[in-house]
């Protein structure tokens, strides 16, 4: 019970303190379950963020259910996994109730005209660090170029995008499984 | 029906969301502002800057807050609920097997081809958000202020890497004092 306990505390902790989202959180993470507390080794800790990285959903979510459930079962993955988001729901309420009171004031509203370039911005930098690391290349950018098309100009929804690039994804992955076997025999 | 709504919407993000908090956002804004219209891009976009000025993950922030204006305060907890159970569902299905097969060939290739849509995905994020009424001032005779912030905030944050918070707070700053 006092490790469930303590899986709380330090992912309640990270949730709290660490601004950025995901990967700005992994340093804090290694730092408390790696280095303070000894739950995991570290080689082990960096396997299980490789496949964590592969999953859907929030990423930092995932990680404290694997790092709680590889510790303490289920009660753990639960537990860090609570941790984890309580801190930024409360903290998100209290700004939401204050926002929607706010948003009209004439001061918030030149406030934001200033800000919504901004967070544009902050987004295409994301993506196109993406694109570089996806190592798109001429043949390639058909993927990303139909994405953008069908979405924005066809309003297809984004889910049915990705349910075609998972198949698409496992087909090519498979075929080209085959040719790596057949190459080699 | 407000709640089935969101807890549908979320559940789909949640399942679907490969690719981290930036891609996700594509899925959450076709949901949110397309969809169900339950807000304006404006708003949504006033969110999203909100959203990564406060600690914790991002798409946590988001989906609470989202959930908060359309649902009031069940709302947020539903939102966030219905975007972490996919994960804790497919996390006790999957476990084993994943850790057993980290080398495995084909989850690989699929993930890593999956990158270039995920790319694209990102970028529909920002370019929904190029609307009229989050560039004011675009036009040829006008003054632009909106433009120089994007263009001036994209170089800091990708070229410079400076904290995007302190960006979000100098453009707001700026905001004040040119709006």
């Amino acid at each position: 019970m006092k490790t469930v306990f303590q899986l709380f505390l330090t992912f309640f902790n990270i949730g709290a303190f660490t601004l950025g989202g995901g990967y700005a959180m992994l340093d804090m993470v290694e730092k408390a379950v790696v280095d303070k507390r000894h739950w995991i080794g570290k080689d082990e800790f960096w396997d299980m963020i490789t496949i964590v990285q592969m999953l859907p959903g929030v990423f930092a979510v995932n990680t404290a259910l694997y790092t709680g459930y590889k510790i303490k079962g289920i009660r753990g993955a639960i537990a860090a996994c609570l941790g984890a988001i309580i801190p930024s729901i409360v903290i998100i309420l209290l700004i939401a109730i204050l926002f929607v009171d706010y948003q009209d004031n004439p001061v918030v509203e030149r406030i934001f005209r200033g800000i919504r370039p901004c967070v544009v911005a902050l987004i295409l930098s994301p993506a196109i660090k993406m694109l570089i690391n996806a190592k798109v290349n001429w043949k390639t950018a058909i993927f990303p170029i139909a994405t953008v098309c069908l979405i924005y100009f066809f309003r297809v929804s984004p889910v049915y995008i990705i349910i075609a690039t998972i198949i698409g994804s496992v087909a090519f992955a498979f075929y080209s499984q085959n040719r790596l076997n057949k190459s080699k025999s | 029906m407000i709640y089935l709504q969101l807890f549908w919407a979320y559940l789909k993000i949640g399942i679907f969301g490969f690719g981290g908090g930036y891609a996700m956002l594509s899925m959450i804004q076709f949901e949110i502002v397309d969809h169900y219209q339950w807000m304006s891009l404006e708003e949504f976009t006033d969110m999203v800057a909100l959203s990564q000025m406060t600690p914790g993950p991002f798409s946590i922030n988001i989906a609470t807050f989202t959930g908060y204006t359309v649902g009031g305060f069940w709302g947020s907890l539903l939102a966030s609920f219905s975007l972490v159970l996919p994960a804790l569902i497919l996390f006790m299905i999957v476990l084993k097997f994943l850790f057993k097969n980290k080398e495995n060939y084909i989850i690989k290739t699929t993930l890593s081809s999956m990158k270039p849509v995920i790319a694209g995905l990102i970028f529909v994020a920002a370019l929904q958000m190029m609307n009229a009424n989050n560039f004011t001032d675009f036009g040829l005779h006008q003054n632009n202020i909106s433009v120089i912030i994007c263009i001036v905030s994209f170089i800091a944050v990708f070229f410079a890497k400076i904290n995007p918070i302190l960006l979000i707070l100098a453009s707001g700053l700026v905001g004040y004092f040119v709006y």
